[in-house]
């Protein structure tokens, strides 16, 4: 059955559209509390405090009434995954269209009550009041008002001259319990009769388990139960530390094959060219009356796998009950979750609970889902008991997807002027996403490691039109007259990748951005200068405005120090951010400042915004000044902080952001706007201090050594 | 098993246990202290840092036989919502965290830090940070937080 197309009346928000029934949203408790019931999760960067200011707003209370639920697979709209910056475009317009939908529906109810039409009604924190002091509130009302119903379009939301919350930098509602350690991670969360999990996995890459001698585990105090099932083996214990020493003591009596070879880390982009692998042409534009090209300079950047490197290993709580489990995870999206651990369990989803608790900051798809199915496959085994199981740092840092290394090759055409006619761009790179509930087969680690095993899931890229992988921000948003924008996908993956915080946005944006300087540079012409007469958007020539006038753009040269600036709009269809990056140094580069504008829309919580910004900024800066994960032909090396280091505090650049107020355009995530422009920046402010072009990721001081003696 | 006497957030404490075990191992497993958080169990990170005497050790690397007849402050220590260390304060108010999860780390090395140096430079915080690794880029709102709330302590 296909329903009509939809005509051009007003439509609802896309996840209203999908939940359409009002009371998965939005419910009144009779102690005065609202809850609220997003189906987007708390991943570190602060969208409950926005969706509470939202409904707050929108409902007329206190927003020390509202409160917010966890997503749970048991009753909250399903809103697929929490990613891509899409938050508060989503739930948050959700929300909002719901709550200004029920506030009308009890204004209806209390003018009946009243006897006073609605417009003499005035919503006071939840008190409905009217003319000669007559009053009634959301809660006296909500025993006779159902919100079993379903939204409809046309719902008036406030104006944003007439919102008290939304946009205003109140401060988070989660802060102070992290600050006075009140658990609210479910690394601190306990349940009666819990157990602890733990689960052995190779060091070599794809290895199988050929014996495993169970003796010495079994002789370790506290244990529950050892589970085999093919590769997949685990403990599961009375104690934390009695499930550490039974592992222990299985990875001791182990033995597995080996492994598959891994690519050679210093011929990455080789590699990547070289593997069998899908075109796809992302998008050509061509000019009439093309001017003729005189000649033609092309580049390749790369970059590296990144790990994901939160700080909290992942961690999950599994209890069965009968042929039903309950999961408690950080997973980004428990609805795509439970599909999968579905098609392992061979259960209906029914029988599955997911429900969210927080984690540690996540910047995309980490090992949270898979020891999600770790913790279920070892509960199996717990006789009714919940199991607790948390990864190890090291299989944090080696088992966990990666963001995928990528080659980019760009070329221009110039003419006789030195102008751009032609522009052609080639993506190599494995998929950026393998995420769980997309597909026909499970993307969980564990479910490749069974005795009946599933293939392991090649990742893939999500269309352009959703923001595309490892295509993502490849097409160019200057206006050359024409283009041809290519992705190269690869069909082989030793090494696992998925989605990392702007899938490929990063390396293109390093690339194009970088290139872009570079010709500036050929024409002696000032970057900034050539970016804006190549932009008709003027949204973006705001934003490269406002930095380059923040930053001095651009102050006079001394020795070892350099400037470069670097510009994107995430996704194409996100928010603008422009960046000016101060760098100093010789061998080793230091990043001094970095100078941000930035322009999300309307900013719901500004500070959040900035705070989003800010940290989106060092987590970048991190990435191109040190990350890598490192491996040799049969293992990931990388897998402790000491081998794959982050920036540290004595590192870290000032971070100065100017936000563009624009509070009556469209909200825009802000969580990935920084990344791509943060390391073009860098990579330009090297150049202009040491006259070195590093096209290769990270800046390091081995990179800069190089890159010097290839330039002599 | 043997017994081992400490002073936890002043209060008399004694545990059965072994004493290699990691005071972390111990804080979590067996006294249900769950502010510090397990990151690394190598000392590579800080999440776990809580102040023994007046300095900031990881506790997933500090044996128990170590802290015997110590005192040992964790971030439940510290202050409460109705007793907020200023620190605790100074991190609600400059919104210094994201995820949060090394922040109780964080706040006890900068608690050890302000015990020792009441007047900091934000050189010296950060060198007092530095091996506590935060992954959600607030470091910066950290350093602000930790000066603002060592003025505060001068003030009074």
């Amino acid at each position: 059955m296909t329903r009509p197309a939809p005509s051009s009346a007003p439509k609802l928000p896309v996840s209203l559209a999908a939940n359409p029934m009002l009371s998965s949203w939005v419910r009144f408790s009779p102690e005065g509390h609202v809850m609220v019931f997003p189906g987007k999760v708390e991943i570190g960067q602060g969208i409950v405090t926005a969706l509470a200011q939202i409904a707050a707003d929108e409902l007329d209370v206190d927003i020390g009434r509202v409160q917010m639920v966890r997503a749970s697979t048991a009753g909250s709209p399903n809103e697929g995954i929490t990613s891509g910056s899409l938050s508060v475009q989503q739930s948050g317009r959700a929300i909002r269209h719901a709550c200004a939908q029920i506030r009308r529906i009890f204004l209806d109810a209390a003018s009946d009550r009243l006897g006073v039409g609605i417009d003499a009604l005035d919503v006071e924190d939840g008190t409905i009041s009217g003319p000669g002091n007559v009053s009634t509130s959301y809660w006296e009302l909500a025993a006779e008002v159902s919100l079993d119903r379903d939204a409809t379009p046309g719902a008036t939301p406030k104006s944003s001259t007439q919102r008290t919350l939304a946009g205003k930098s109140i401060q988070r509602v989660d802060i102070p319990d992290k600050v006075f350690a009140h658990p609210r991670f479910i690394h601190d969360f306990a349940l009666p009769g819990m157990l602890h999990g733990r689960v052995l996995r190779p060091e070599l890459s794809a290895a199988r388990l050929v014996t495993l001698s169970e003796d010495h585990a079994r002789a370790v105090a506290g244990l529950v139960a050892i589970v085999r099932d093919g590769n997949f083996a685990g403990v599961v214990s009375e104690t934390e530390d009695g499930a550490e020493n039974a592992l222990r003591a299985l990875h001791k009596d182990a033995a597995w094959s080996s492994g598959e070879t891994l690519p050679d880390e210093e011929r990455l982009a080789e590699w990547l060219k070289a593997q069998p692998s899908e075109p796809t042409v992302i998008d050509t534009k061509t000019a009439s009356g093309k001017r003729a090209k005189v000649r033609t300079i092309g580049r390749q950047y790369t970059r590296p796998y990144l790990a994901h490197a939160s700080i909290a290993p992942s961690c999950a709580i599994a209890q069965w009950s009968g042929g039903c489990v309950h999961v408690w995870t950080h997973s980004q999206g428990v609805y795509f979750l439970r599909a999968d651990l579905a098609l392992v369990l061979k259960l209906p989803v029914e029988n599955i609970i997911v429900e969210h608790m927080e984690g540690a900051g996540c910047y995309g798809h980490n090992a949270a889902d898979d020891v999600a199915l770790d913790a279920v496959l070892l509960a199996k085994a717990a006789g009714g008991r919940p199991v607790r199981v948390q990864w190890s740092r090291q299989d944090e840092m080696s088992h966990a997807p990666f963001g995928a290394a990528m080659a980019i090759e760009i070329e221009a055409d110039l003419d006789a002027q030195g102008e751009i006619v032609e522009w052609r761009h080639r993506v190599w790179s494995n998929g950026h996403t393998a995420r769980p509930g997309r597909a026909a087969q499970p993307a969980l680690l564990a479910a490749s490691e069974l005795a009946n095993p599933f293939p392991r899931y090649i990742a893939t890229n999500p269309p352009q039109a959703n923001g595309g992988g490892a295509d993502r921000n490849s097409i160019p948003l200057y206006d050359f007259p024409s283009w041809e924008i290519e992705c190269h996908r690869l069909l082989t993956m030793p090494i696992r990748t998925s989605a990392l915080r702007t899938l490929g946005g990063q390396g293109n944006v390093f690339a194009i951005e970088s290139f872009i300087d570079e010709l500036a540079t050929d024409r002696g012409e000032d970057p900034v200068a050539l970016r804006l007469r190549h932009l008709s958007d003027s949204r973006a020539q705001d934003v490269i405005r406002s930095v380059a006038r923040r930053a001095n753009w651009k102050p006079d040269k001394q020795t070892g120090r350099g400037y470069g600036i670097g510009f994107a709009r995430y996704k194409n269809t996100g928010a603008y951010c422009a960046v000016v990056a101060e760098v100093e140094g010789a061998e080793d580069v230091s990043v001094k400042r970095l100078t941000i504008a930035v322009d999300v829309g309307e900013a719901i919580n500004p500070d959040g915004v900035i705070n989003q910004i800010e940290g989106g900024a060092i987590q970048a800066t991190s990435w191109v000044l040190k990350e890598r994960v490192r491996f040799d032909r049969q293992r990931i090396t990388s897998n402790s902080w000491a081998s794959y280091p982050i920036l540290r505090f004595s590192e870290v650049p000032e971070v100065q952001v100017e936000l563009i107020p624009r509070p009556d355009s469209e909200p825009l995530g802000a969580g990935e706007a920084a990344h791509g422009p943060v390391t073009a920046a860098i990579a330009n402010a090297v150049f202009d201090a040491l006259g070195v072009r590093i096209r290769n990721l990270p800046i390091t001081r081995d990179s800069l050594i190089a890159a010097m003696e290839l330039a002599t | 098993m043997p017994r081992i006497r400490f002073r936890l957030n002043g209060a008399e404490t004694t545990v059965d246990a072994d004493p290699d075990r990691s005071l972390l191992d111990i804080l979590r497993g067996q006294l249900g202290i769950t502010g510090p958080h397990f990151g690394c169990g190598a000392n590579e990170c800080g999440a776990c840092n809580v102040i023994v005497g007046d300095h900031a050790v990881a506790a997933c690397d500090t044996p128990l036989w170590s802290v015997a007849d110590k005192n040992i402050t964790t971030i439940e220590g510290l202050g409460s919502p109705q007793r907020p260390h200023p620190l605790q304060r100074a991190f609600i108010a400059e919104q210094a965290l994201q995820c949060g999860y090394c922040v109780s780390g964080v706040l006890m090395s900068a608690a050890a830090l302000l015990m020792r140096n009441p007047n900091p430079t934000g050189e010296d915080v950060k060198a007092a940070l530095d091996r506590n690794l935060c992954r959600c880029g607030s470091h910066n709102r950290m350093v602000r937080a930790v000066l603002h709330a060592a003025a505060e302590m001068q003030a009074r």
